[in-house]
């Protein structure tokens, strides 16, 4: 296919320099419900095409849908943590448009009557700055099915000789979330946006309503922006780029807006209103489907489905449900275990959070349980391409080993390298950090006899750097120290080898 | 012998199945021959299940034989409409665009037919989509009515009226968006009912305008009506609008048909002007057999239901327009691909398939129902439809505080020709203009023959309304009317129609 031609842009220092952005997120988050929002069909990534489908999400004619209990529950459970107002009575809307890959050509959603509106999220950046996002709405509705064209160069519609559908993803149900435009972030708007949809990511996890994953399409984010000449305070014309799945695409796809609106504005021209696609490998968006006010879904109550109205008593029962959030969590945990800042920054960004806690909790003191997290099993991990969490789960691995290894040390059975040789023997499946000990012969040598013994022969045989311990030079007794430990092969207490040394010398 | 058993009522021959006096072989086999020899001429189905419906009633008479506890209509033959999904059997709903679709699943109607052992005959033919009063809209022709073949036989189910009037079945099924079960029942002097909204699954009913539609039963005599009613009904949680409550007394009621002390009340806005001379005057005897056995008869109106035809024509071509958007070419029935475009779009296909699949009155309807759903005209059109269609409700209400039933004449003539009000929508649209206020209030209403009319010898439909979930009002004042009626006729109606075999031989298509 013929690449439609690269937009001209504006250094991003110029763009904001004469504009001010005004931007408006759109999440799709696809809730882990075993079942789908309107059918009992089961909700497996990545199962045979076609194989999870039935009358219902097939739009078969006669066929009708019921709501999942669970799929409202998410949907509530959301909106209670994005501060929002959950509706007393809210009803499905039909909103109708011809598409091969939705079933019934009409997508049941929520129109004028979300579950969830008027809420916020608080954003904190990197400086610890901390931005407010005003969320509009969070409504239900169902997801597509999955269009693959074949025959074209990018799996694009254009260009394919045919497409083949697969419908497995039809009906899942689905949360839009929608911020009203957020104004005033200036410079930062790229930075905040990705921000946003973190902190909505880690939220949404921590609930336990999805798994969000944005690059398997469990959180999808569309990126509305428009800029405005600085000092004004009337919205221009905005664009919609479809499907940034990834936080840092959602980052330069609304730095390279901003930079390509300012270049059009700068010229003289006008903004096209109409949907752009994000291209990952280049960075860059091209035009869409133009749109424009007389595009016209033709919204109308879903006559198929009765008004949901959740009791007072049920929202509390779900409000009651929510986790601590994501942030406050952190904050509460970094005191608690009294990492730095940049500790924690990096114990958040590897995913060990949870192992960590769960290790606290099993009885590891904070800096053993960062300390065994982040170390060889962080690298093997990297090396296989996988996160520490699920590695150590593949391996077998568990925070009650940490605890198990870090006593063996406390109780001066193992120095530190004696305990990374056991860990060592623990990841490579040899058992628990006792077993791998006994296994390996590893012990520090509590005989004093034979320390003893030691002791004399390395004094004997340095006699020179005796004699300087002696004469007073105590640093010197480091060399000696190292020699013991050699004799000793290892299993030893560095710590008392120094004091006999010093003992017999001074 | 054959005679005798497709002129019996299905209540007749449940008691005889069950006492082993006959099988259901035998009573099938007699309705299929019937079919052979009739259908030729009226044209009831649009596809004949010979050997579905003989091996069901095989395994009835089998399982009879061997003991087992049936339900009572156990090997009662039953037609189907075509908008009901049958699986393995066709459902095309009248229509081009599912011409060769085989359904996957049983509508859930179904699944109760055969779970009570009724077999199957076949489907019967109705207007397309369910969208007309006469079946002139089927896209494979239209069906006849028995007492005139050059008559309709009522729309949309003329297939389920006429297969009834024609004895090719003792049962069959309906389904009523705006007086699909009434209607048809009127003009052939058969027996419908349109259940209260949500007291019959739609779950596998091709929808017309969900809102509104409902399924229900058909038969020629009132209690017959009741037994299927009770098969048909109940909660159902595939269809979010069911009633989760227990199915009214409807078979009791029937069987007691007692309107003693009960208040009837004439509709002022559904009698008089507009009707039929010798409607009007089988609708008055009728209601003063209603008095003769013990009820008392008062006067409500309702303002409203003038609006009634406009409110309804805008509801359900807006539902209509979104629920037949699923008819697109891409996974199931017609696929045309356009002609002069090379390597057409999907969207090319969806249009030509659209154009050449659907109908007129399809596309009419479709074509109002998308434009009042527009942006800039929902509020005036269908906003404005919803208001009236709960002012309606409300009307309803109020006076079923003055009256245990309504009651008004089922249409407001008798059948017309085929051919007649084709090229007139509005005169076609106005016959529906007493069943349309039950479907906007989601009440439920029967029709069931009074007469026949002096001038032209036609059948004539007598209505009844209740208020929700009060369904087995219908059946006992339709019950005593009927058998005051019977007494006074001295032989049902449909013994004086024109024996169709005579018929058939002349006209055999």
């Amino acid at each position: 296919m013929t690449q439609a031609t690269t937009d001209a842009t504006l250094s991003y220092d110029e763009a904001l320099a004469a504009y001010d952005p005004v931007m408006g997120l759109e999440v799709h988050v696809e809730l882990g419900t075993k079942t789908k929002m309107f059918c009992g069909c089961a909700t497996t990534f990545g199962a045979e095409p076609n194989s999870q489908v039935c009358p219902v999400c097939l739009g078969l004619p006669g066929a009708l849908p019921v709501v999942n209990e669970k799929g409202v529950e998410g949907a509530i459970r959301i909106g209670l943590a994005l501060n929002c107002e959950i509706a007393q009575w809210c009803r499905f809307a039909r909103k109708n448009y011809f598409y091969p890959d939705m079933p019934k050509n009409f997508q049941t959603s929520q129109y004028d009557e979300p579950i969830s509106y008027d809420g916020w999220l608080d954003v904190e950046l990197e400086d610890g700055t901390v931005y407010r996002v005003e969320i509009e709405r969070a409504h239900m509705e169902e997801d597509t099915g999955k269009s693959l064209h074949v025959g074209g160069s990018t799996g694009r519609i254009h260009g394919a000789t045919h497409s083949l559908v697969d419908y497995n993803r039809a009906g899942i149900p689905l949360i839009e979330i929608v911020t009203k435009p957020m104004v005033g972030a200036g410079e930062r708007a790229p930075e905040i946006a990705r921000a946003y949809v973190a902190t909505l990511r880690d939220l949404i996890k921590a609930l336990g309503v999805s798994d969000v994953k944005m690059e398997q399409g469990s959180m999808r984010c569309d990126v509305n922006l428009s800029l405005m000449p600085k000092g004004s305070n009337t919205f221009g014309t905005r664009s919609e780029t479809k499907n940034v799945n990834s936080l840092r695409s959602v980052e330069r796809a609304v730095r390279y807006e901003i930079q390509r609106h300012a270049a059009v504005l700068q010229s003289g021209g006008a903004v096209t209103q109409e949907t752009r696609h994000w291209h990952e490998d280049t960075g860059i968006t091209t035009a869409g489907r133009e749109k424009s006010d007389a595009e016209d879904y033709r919204y109308f109550p879903e006559p198929d489905l009765v008004p949901i109205a959740p009791s007072r008593e049920s929202v509390e029962a779900l409000r009651a449900t929510l986790p601590e959030p994501p942030a406050a969590r952190r904050k509460r945990l970094q005191s608690a275990w009294g990492y730095s800042d940049l500790e924690m920054r990096d114990v958040v960004n590897a995913g060990l959070v949870e192992l960590i806690d769960e290790t606290v909790t099993a009885g590891a003191s904070p800096a053993g349980a960062r300390k065994w997290w982040s170390g060889e099993i962080a690298r093997r991990a990297n090396g296989e391409g996988t996160d520490v969490p699920s590695y150590a789960a593949q391996l077998g691995v568990t925070p009650a080993h940490v605890v198990e290894l870090e006593s063996l040390v406390t109780a001066g059975r193992l120095n530190d390298s004696m305990a990374r040789q056991v860990w060592e023997g623990v990841l490579g499946g040899e058992g628990a950090p006792t077993a791998v000990a006994d296994a390996r012969g590893l012990e520090l040598v509590q005989d004093t006899g034979a320390l003893d013994a030691a002791v004399e022969q390395v004094i004997a045989a340095n006699a020179d750097v005796a004699q300087k311990v002696r004469d007073g030079k105590v640093q010197a007794a480091g060399a000696l120290i190292g020699q013991v430990m050699k004799e000793m092969k290892g299993q030893a207490d560095a710590a008392a080898v120094r004091e006999l040394i010093l003992a017999k010398l001074t | 012998m054959t005679n005798e058993i497709i002129t019996s009522s299905a209540a007749d021959l449940a008691a005889r199945l069950a006492a082993g006096e006959i099988s259901s072989v035998e009573v099938t086999q007699a309705h299929l021959d019937r079919t052979s020899a009739v259908d030729g001429a009226v044209h009831s189905y649009l596809h004949v299940d010979f050997d579905g419906a003989l091996a069901t009633a095989r395994e009835i008479d089998t399982r009879r034989a061997a003991g087992e506890q049936l339900h009572p209509l156990a090997g009662v033959p039953i037609a189907v409409k075509d908008v009901m999904t049958t699986k393995g059997l066709p459902t095309t709903c009248g229509s081009r665009i599912l011409q060769g679709w085989i359904p996957p699943y049983d509508s859930t109607v179904v699944a109760h037919l055969k779970a009570a052992g009724m077999p199957i005959l076949g489907k019967t033919n109705m207007d397309e989509f369910a969208m007309g009063s006469s079946t002139e809209h089927s896209a494979y022709g239209p069906s006849h009515n028995p007492w005139d073949l050059e008559r309709i036989p009522g729309g949309s189910g003329g297939g389920s009226s006429s297969v009834l009037a024609s004895f090719q079945a003792p049962l069959a099924t309906g389904t009523d968006t705006g007086g699909s079960i009434r209607q048809p029942a009127a003009v052939t002097g058969t027996v419908g009912t349109k259940p209260t909204y949500g007291g019959v699954s739609r779950y596998g009913l091709v929808a017309l305008a969900s809102s509104l539609d409902q399924a229900g039963p058909c038969a020629r005599t009132v209690l017959d009506t009741a037994m299927l009613h009770e098969v048909m009904a109940g909660y159902d949680p595939m269809d979010s609008t069911s009633i989760d409550e227990p199915v009214p007394a409807i078979v009791e009621a029937a069987r007691r048909a007692d309107v003693t002390g009960l208040r009837i009340g004439i509709v002022k806005e559904l009698t008089g002007e507009g009707f039929q001379a010798g409607v009007q005057q089988r609708f008055d005897e009728s209601v003063q057999h209603l008095v003769d056995a013990g009820a008392e008869i008062v006067e409500v109106s309702c303002p409203s239901f003038t609006y009634a035809l406009a409110t309804y024509y805008l509801i359900l071509p807006s539902e209509a327009s979104s629920n037949l958007a699923k008819f697109d070419a891409m996974r199931y029935g017609l696929r045309v691909p356009p002609e002069d475009i090379d390597d057409p779009s999907a969207e090319q296909v969806m249009a030509a398939t659209r154009d050449a699949g659907f109908g007129d009155e399809v596309k009419r309807r479709i074509i109002l129902g998308t434009y009042a759903l527009s942006s800039g005209y929902y509020d005036a059109y269908y906003g404005s439809a919803q208001k009236v269609r709960r002012l309606i409700s409300d009307e309803f209400t109020a006076a079923f505080e003055k009256a245990n039933v309504l009651v008004s004449p089922t249409a407001p003539t008798t059948a017309f020709k085929l051919g007649d009000k084709l090229d007139d929508p509005m005169a076609m649209y106005l016959n529906d203009i007493a069943t349309i206020p039950a479907n906007l209030a989601g009440i439920p209403g029967m029709s069931l023959p009074s007469g026949l009319a002096p001038e032209d010898g036609l059948p004539v439909g007598f209505q009844i309304l209740a208020p929700a979930m009060q369904d087995q009002r219908l059946y006992a004042v339709g019950a005593a009317l009927e058998a005051r009626l019977l007494h006074a006729w001295g032989a049902p109606l449909l013994a004086s129609a024109p024996d169709l075999t005579a018929v058939a031989k002349g006209t055999s298509r």
